[in-house]
């Protein structure tokens, strides 16, 4: 980042993160903000003062629904777009995207994987052309053998086996899985350490999505990699995930670890998230439930100032719409930027006392 | 309302009585794509009804037939796709006797689309007209179908806009100024516009939001109890289905594998795809499961193996699995007597096999170490 002084800023987030416990820090987005200026002097504040690490070996879930600002902070961290403020740290060293020579070895760290396999690959050439190009370029081996080797060596860790059937193929060859294969092959073809998975299964059938994760899942024990896994699938982070960060409107609204904040979510934003995924022992709920009548986000509008999520929150008041909640402690290593906690959260709150007395 | 209880019950009250049965009954139904390469068996004799007022759930993943099935019912499916047998037998409040869809002539069709059999298609953004605002398109919808004064045509149109949940002043808006969600409800309202008896709605909500969808979803329930209108609710969301059907319908590789009541199929799940599925799901509510997922891939459809075309993937197979006919049999220790499953293998209490034979059948997985 051309911000120099991004070193002397405070690590972020007061609580420890439920992912440390898995290895070394690997990446630290600082007070991210991005902005897109859309024309007659409005601006889009598409990510507002993000600020998470990822940890080696661990998965870091952000969760959020559509236009939260989610794929935003992929981008940022991938180096696709540039922050309006804030800072990147990669191995406590800021990061610095100034050259092509800097980009490049940016990007042999960081790899970014994407939604749609149909749309990531290119339909005129091969697998083994997706894959050897990475090898040959973030590995500088140029012998024939050993990037076949390597090659060959990628197939086998995502699966494709044997993979001398697979190299040869083209993408419209492929079922959907297998395509995102390749994608995770393509990604760790540079020995990344950090890999940014935005939505790797939503569009995959749901039968193969399990073993999608299950594979992310081994890789990332494997490889020790650092895994940042997008998804606006709050289910699947919490069987996947060691933390999870839940976006609103740009804004971290709470972080905490999968299986507390999934079992007792402390936001009115994620209460609302958690009651509304669809729930397979609840047998015919909907058909007995009444059509609430709230406002979705694209309803109300941006919130002017204040809390975003005060337009669509049952316990908002006026010091609500006026000001923006900071991140308040639910527990050792949960927060939530709520005023209300203890209207919202009664029972997580009510354990972290219990604790701390 | 109970799962089980009488379809009749349903938002019957005040309206016409209507003839015994289902109000449209699906009997041996295939449909092919005839392609340069050969004939692909989208759908393979296919028996489905659907009660007045029930919601049924078709689930199934992508290329199972699930679409193609309610398409080439309702006959919009086009060339390359090709009915190649069966019959669709609908039976409305209003109409005298029943008719065979696969046979009306073009006029006849012409008047039993949307006025008794209407459609919710999965892309509002596609579906919805960007140049007419949305008060245009309804009212399109009513005088195409209805003899009615612009006046009522227009009233008609403002109370759909209630019922789906948007206020009036949106009628003046353009596809492009409403949100995802918005545009859905716009497309269940054109659906419900001239009160058909039959609602067959494809992916509806899978683009929106989960809060969104839940809003819709419910209000979709709402309006189906009150209009009594019957649904056939077509999704990959197993998890979805059990909490809005009646009955739920399992499709894989064209043909019908288990259909039960929303009940049977979560408790006592008869099909191991369907067993399959519902392990498939990572559920956020309860304790955390041990998830399994289906090895393998969907089946090709040109190209489907003899006997059960979920074999390759499935953790029971026999080599007898080869030569069943696929036709449905009921499960005798359902508690639903209309629960009835594709295989003759595997039952409600079989136990579970055990997880190296579960994937016997996957060869990506036999070479993995």
């Amino acid at each position: 980042m051309s911000d120099r002084d991004a070193i002397v800023l405070p690590p972020p987030g007061g609580a420890p993160s439920a992912a440390a416990d898995r290895g070394p820090l690997a990446m630290e987005a600082v007070s991210l903000s991005k902005d897109f200026r859309l024309g007659r002097g409005q601006t889009l504040h598409a990510v507002r003062d993000v600020s998470f690490s990822l940890y080696r070996g661990a998965v870091v879930a952000l969760v959020g629904e559509s236009g939260s600002g989610k794929s935003t902070v992929a981008k940022l961290l991938a180096g696709q777009e540039r922050p309006s403020s804030g800072a990147i740290r990669l191995d406590g060293q800021p990061v610095e995207l100034g050259t092509r020579r800097a980009f490049r070895l940016y990007k042999s760290q960081v790899q970014l994987v994407f939604q749609d396999p149909f749309a990531s690959l290119n339909p005129v050439h091969t697998v083994r052309y997706h894959l050897e190009r990475p090898v040959r370029l973030h590995r500088q081996t140029n012998s024939r053998a050993a990037v076949g080797k390597e090659v060959t060596a990628l197939l086998e860790q995502v699966r494709l086996t044997p993979a001398e059937q697979f190299v040869g193929k083209y993408p419209h060859e492929l079922s959907g899985g297998q395509r995102q294969r390749v994608s995770f092959a393509r990604a760790l073809a540079a020995r990344p350490d950090v890999l940014l998975a935005d939505e790797p299964v939503s569009m995959l059938d749901v039968s193969i999505r399990l073993e999608m994760l299950s594979l992310l899942d081994d890789l990332r024990t494997r490889f020790q990699l650092a895994l940042l896994y997008i998804t606006h699938d709050i289910a699947s982070a919490r069987y996947f995930a060691d933390e999870i960060l839940v976006m609103y409107a740009g804004q971290i609204v709470e972080r905490g670890p999968a299986e507390q904040l999934t079992q007792q979510p402390a936001h009115p934003y994620t209460q609302l998230l958690v009651a509304s995924a669809p729930d397979p022992d609840n047998l015919g709920s909907l058909l007995r439930e009444t059509a609430p009548q709230r406002q979705s986000r694209a309803d109300t509008g941006p919130a002017t100032g204040g809390c975003p999520f005060s337009p669509r929150c049952p316990f908002a008041d006026d010091r609500c719409r006026t000001e923006n909640p900071p991140s308040h402690p639910v527990s050792a290593r949960r927060s939530a930027a709520c005023w209300h906690l203890d209207l919202a959260a009664p029972i997580a709150l009510d354990r972290t006392q219990e604790r701390q007395a | 309302m109970a799962v089980n209880a009488s379809p009749a019950a349903a938002g019957a009250a005040g309206r016409p009585s209507r003839p015994p049965g289902p109000v449209l009954e699906i009997r041996d139904f295939s449909v092919v794509y005839r392609t340069p390469a050969g004939d692909l068996n989208a759908v393979s004799e296919v028996n489905l009804a659907l009660n007045p007022g029930e919601v049924v759930g078709l689930v199934g993943e992508s290329g199972s037939g699930k679409s193609t099935l309610a398409y080439a019912a309702c006959r919009i499916a086009r060339p390359p796709a090709l009915i190649t047998g069966g019959s669709v037998r609908y039976l409305g409040r209003r109409a005298a006797a029943p008719v065979d869809v696969t046979r009306l002539r073009p006029g006849d069709l012409q008047r039993l689309r949307w006025r008794e059999i209407a459609i919710v298609f999965q892309s509002a953004m596609n579906a919805l007209n960007p140049v007419l605002s949305v008060k245009d398109q309804l009212v399109d919808v009513i005088r195409a179908h209805m003899r009615v004064t612009g006046q009522e045509a227009t009233d008609k149109a403002a109370w759909l806009i209630d019922l789906v949940g948007i206020s009036r002043s949106r009628l003046r808006s353009y596809p492009h100024e409403l949100s995802g969600g918005m545009r859905q409800r716009v497309m269940i309202a054109m659906a419900l516009a001239v009160d058909p008896e039959v609602v067959i709605m494809d992916e509806p909500t899978t683009a929106l939001d989960v809060v969104v969808q839940r809003d819709i979803l419910a209000r979709i329930a709402e309006l189906r109890e009150e209009l009594g209108f019957a649904v056939l609710f077509i999704t990959h969301d197993l998890s979805l289905l059990l909490e809005l059907s009646d009955r739920i319908a399992v499709m894989y590789g064209g043909r019908l594998m288990e259909i039960g009541s929303a009940t049977e199929i979560h408790n006592g799940p008869a099909h191991p795809y369907t067993k399959g599925l519902l392990n498939s799901f990572p559920s956020l509510h309860g304790p955390r499961r041990e998830l399994a997922g289906i090895p393998g891939s969907p089946p090709d459809l040109r190209n489907l193996p003899p006997g059960c075309p979920f074999l390759p993937r499935c953790g029971y197979g026999t080599p007898a699995c080869t030569e069943i006919d696929m036709s449905l049999a009921h499960v005798t220790s359902s508690a639903d007597p209309e629960h009835q499953t594709a295989c003759p293998f595997v039952l409600p209490d079989t136990p579970l096999p055990q997880p190296d034979q579960a994937r016997a059948g996957n060869p990506d997985l036999q070479v993995q170490s």
